[in-house]
């Protein structure tokens, strides 16, 4: 049997734990601590936290906040949010973050993956990008939380990517974020096929099914922010997982041992 | 005490926390007194074997760790790169690994996995005991979290402790008198890993 990663992904914003939609309307959810000792509880595959206020504000990670949440994570925790230096990288990985996820900076100098990766290993490494439409229908990566058209294609840029020492591709559709319509299949599809390290995909995840389709058409692994954090469809602020049981029926495929 | 051996490679917070957690003391060191000293030993390691390799032998820390886990069989757990230091090397580099357990670290062997897993297998395995071991003691449908793209590959098939399947069955755990090895991270694996370490700092 081969286990998906469900990942739960949690936004921060001002310190406190937030969910968007299309990266706006961000309503609070309540503290990220707790949060995240509530998903421990639930035993879940890995999480990933991304300070979405840091590079905006033009500060560094909070390494103080970060070290508290990842005294309460007993899971793998990946870390973006402001990550412009190889010291904040060591720094991150020393508090026992394992994956430092990188964004913008990725954006500015792609050269600084290359920095990182001889440093902490490739396995450490995970390239965030979020993608939109332009104006005439393409695909395009976006810097600054989804504010900045880098003009830059999402195939193109993860190869590049790979090829710089990224273990893994976080790949966020920023029109499905928050809108519990499914994945953006085309686009998953896309990118997975162009490279050969692990793709994770998010952005509007309802259903066990819609992950099965994520995986269906290449992911890797598959993260969600409202499903996970939200009872619909008032979306009430209600924590959930889904069950071990619910994750092998409906999601984990059989693999064939010759 | 039980002790963490820092070379300069790894986590180490991560696996001190979890310790703390199930109410295990322990210390992080790179002296080669508290090694002496040492109760237990877990050596940790990650990124490339070859990095590990050069930094565990720069540390001058290799003779003390032959003498207490050879000569005085202080029970030793190596985890991920820390378990492929054991084997003789590996196809990743070069360098001599510690070579306490006849073997070798082979790359996954890509022409025989389905397009569908990628390496490295990064991931929730679960991992299929090959024989008893008080290391998973009371542990059921023990899953771990893996991240590697080089796996073991042992001489004597007795020091297999336990397996997993990505795309084949390969070698995720060994175990030879008081040198024992996991590929994966029970660090960073709640309490499927709070457990093997509570049986590793309780049991041996």
């Amino acid at each position: 049997m081969k286990r998906i990663r469900v990942i739960p992904s949690l936004l921060i914003q001002n310190g406190g734990l937030v969910k968007s939609i299309k990266f706006k309307n961000h309503i609070y959810i309540g503290d990220p601590i707790n949060a995240v000792k509530v998903f421990n509880d639930k035993e879940v595959d890995e999480i990933v936290v991304l300070d979405i206020s840091a590079t905006q504000e033009g500060r560094p990670p909070d390494i103080k906040a970060i070290k508290e949440i990842a005294s309460e994570a007993f899971m793998p925790l990946g870390y973006g949010g402001g990550i412009t230096t190889l010291a904040e990288v060591k720094n991150l990985i020393a508090i026992g973050v394992e994956k430092v996820i990188l964004n913008t900076s990725a954006l500015k100098n792609p050269n600084f993956i290359k920095q990182i990766s001889d440093y902490v290993g490739r396995q450490s490494i995970v390239i965030s990008m979020d993608v939109k439409k332009n104006m005439w229908g393409k695909y395009r990566v976006y810097g600054n939380n989804g504010t900045k058209n880098s003009d830059l294609d999402p195939i193109e840029f993860a190869k590049l990517m790979e090829a710089n020492g990224a273990g893994e591709i976080l790949l966020n559709a920023i029109d499905r974020d928050g809108t519990f319509e499914g994945f953006d299949e085309v686009l998953i599809k896309a990118v997975s096929s162009s490279i050969n390290i692990p793709l994770v995909a998010v952005g509007g995840a309802s259903s066990l099914e819609d992950f099965r389709k994520a995986v269906q058409a290449g992911a890797s692994a598959v993260a969600a922010g409202g499903l996970f954090v939200f009872q619909r469809p008032h979306r009430a602020v209600l924590i959930s997982y889904p069950s071990q049981k619910d994750l092998k029926e409906e999601l984990f495929f059989p693999v064939d041992l010759d | 005490m039980l002790t963490i051996v820092d070379y300069g490679v790894g986590n180490l917070a991560s696996m001190q926390n979890m310790l703390k957690k199930i109410g295990v003391p322990s210390r992080i060191t790179s002296a080669e007194a508290q090694i002496e000293s040492a109760t237990k030993i877990i050596l940790p390691g990650v990124g490339a074997f070859d990095t590990c390799a050069a930094k565990l032998s720069e540390s001058g820390l290799l003779p003390v760790l032959n003498e207490v886990v050879l000569k005085r069989g202080i029970t030793v757990l190596g985890v991920c790169v820390g378990m492929q230091l054991f084997m003789r090397g590996s196809e990743e580099g070069i360098l001599p690994g510690l070579g306490w357990i006849d073997g070798r670290i082979v790359r996954f062997k890509q022409e025989l996995l389905p397009s569908s897993l990628k390496v490295p297998h990064m991931g929730w395995t679960d991992v299929l005991p090959a024989k008893k071991s008080l290391l998973f003691t009371n542990i059921v449908d023990a899953r771990y979290y893996f991240v590697h793209s080089y796996h073991a590959e042992v001489v004597h098939q007795e020091d297999i402790l336990v397996n997993a399947d990505y795309g084949y069955r390969f070698v995720s755990g060994v175990e030879r008198k008081n040198i024992l090895g996991v590929q994966f991270h029970p660090e960073k694996s709640h309490r499927y890993g709070m457990k093997l370490l509570e049986n590793f700092a309780k049991l041996y």
